[in-house]
């Protein structure tokens, strides 16, 4: 049998559609670890990028710091807190948050160091204050790429919380982990389909958010320039 | 429920690695292995698929799409739907892990050939290249650069993410994560995560060094862009 008819046998069962173990609620927990998560990252990397960017210092720490994150494994992270602080709200909100914050600050540092200076000259020739500049200039020239960062947030954070089920928390991995657990298939190859999906969905989104909030000026040159 | 360890509970016990050495050498390799195959088949996968994308502009942005669509899916998902097809073993880890290779890969080799200049395209052709000869010993040597950047961002990002092979029983580092949470053991979890960090800054230096040997003539000059975005569409 394959993949799909395991995951369809067991999506069909109503008794998955409802109480708290259901996948309703298991989808809204999973939004919600990933929303809060992604909302203080967001709070946290935008501004801290955008005045790295502005003020030109520390862009090569950033850089160096968000390589090496790559290279840290969220299991692990996820396990040390755990091990550390006990199971909490902390346990899952410190690692998400950490592992946000790096492709949202380090793509809203480039987007903004990258504006052409050229640019940035013009204005403040036109008599804007630093400040303008930053909030008139530089940030919406940046918005493609600090979209783009909390794109990869996003991608990494529902990724992440659904890692983190072995650590005891709820949302959409518990079906794996405890499928895995019960040796059974059903559930793991059903919970994988609706996390295939919510991940199809919320890149869909940020795709069309990406649409929505790209400057009218930034899109014509791309289009001439193509 | 916030637990705040007692000091020295909480601390490094050193003597755990030279008893448990035994096991900490084979679970290090299967991870590097792990980190290592999948960004070399990408590459393999990659470079044709780059240059088709190259030679015909119109494949490009399907291309693009779908490796994006793929790069958001969490590889544990990856992991337990292959499990269907490929059981327990290495192949369902490997699988993923090329799949996310190849979206961090094919961009970088497309913007790689592009960034080739017109004018020494022309000089090659004037030189009389045939357009193969042309791409081997003009073109993909000077993409060196940015695909070695995109192989540097594949590499770190498998040797982390291969740990979470261990979840469905594939050996990695990831050994020492699961099974210290199980013995409530901190030690044991810092030693997966400094090993898997290690692993990752070493082959990226590797990386970084062979980069300097393939490009001679890059030496003393930064060239090309900067990795392309240090977040593409990295890890997960």
């Amino acid at each position: 049998m394959s993949f799909l008819t395991f995951a369809w046998d067991w999506l069909k069962s109503p008794q998955q559609w409802q109480g708290p173990d259901g996948i309703p609620s298991r989808v809204l927990q999973h939004l919600a670890y990933s929303g809060l998560s992604l909302l203080i990252a967001t709070l946290i990397a935008v501004p801290l990028g955008l005045l790295i960017g502005h003020y030109g210092r520390g862009g090569f720490a950033v850089v160096n710091v968000t390589n090496i994150w790559r290279a840290i494994p969220t299991l692990g992270l996820l396990i040390l807190v755990v091990v550390l602080l006990g199971l909490g709200v902390l346990a899952w909100l410190i690692p998400l948050v950490a592992l946000a914050i790096p492709p949202i600050l380090v793509n809203t540092y480039e987007g903004v160091a990258g504006v052409d200076p050229e640019l940035k000259d013009a204005a403040r020739g036109m008599g804007m204050t630093s400040w303008q500049v930053l909030w008139k200039v530089e940030v919406p020239v940046a918005v493609p790429l600090i979209m783009l960062g909390l794109r990869t947030g996003a991608i990494f954070v529902v990724a992440t919380a659904t890692i983190a089920a072995e650590i005891g928390v709820g949302g959409l991995g518990r079906y794996i982990i405890d499928g895995l657990a019960s040796n059974n298939y059903g559930e793991v190859a059903g919970g994988a389909a609706v996390i295939v999906v919510l991940a199809l969905l919320i890149q869909l989104v940020f795709t069309g958010l990406r649409r929505l909030v790209v400057p009218t000026g930034l899109r014509l040159q791309a289009r001439s320039s193509r | 429920m916030l637990r705040i360890r007692l000091a020295g509970d909480a601390d490094m016990q050193w003597s755990w690695i030279p008893q448990n050495w035994s096991i900490i050498w084979p679970y290090t390799l299967d991870n590097l292995l792990l980190g290592l195959v999948p960004p070399l088949i990408g590459l393999v996968i990659a470079l044709p698929v780059g240059i088709a994308c190259v030679a015909r502009r119109w494949l490009y942005p399907p291309v693009l799409s779908l490796s994006s669509a793929i790069y958001a899916l969490p590889s544990l998902a990856l992991f337990v739907v292959l499990i269907a097809y490929t059981g327990l073993g290495n192949l369902t880890v490997i699988i993923p892990l090329t799949l996310f290779s190849l979206c961090v890969l094919i961009p970088n080799v497309v913007d790689g050939l592009r960034s080739v200049s017109e004018p020494v395209r022309q000089a090659a052709t004037a030189m009389g290249f045939t357009q193969v000869r042309r791409l081997v010993q003009v073109e993909l040597p000077l993409a060196v650069p940015v695909v070695i950047a995109g192989l540097r961002v594949a590499v770190v990002s498998s040797i982390s993410l291969a740990s979470l092979g261990q979840l469905i029983g594939v050996s990695s580092l990831g050994y020492f994560f699961i099974d210290g949470l199980q013995r409530d053991f901190p030690t044991e979890i810092y030693v997966g995560l400094a090993l898997t960090i290690l692993l990752a800054v070493l082959c990226d230096v590797i990386l970084v060094v062979s980069r300097a040997l393939l490009t001679p003539w890059a030496r003393g000059r930064r060239i090309g862009p900067s990795p392309r975005l240090a977040w593409p569409v990295a890890g997960r």
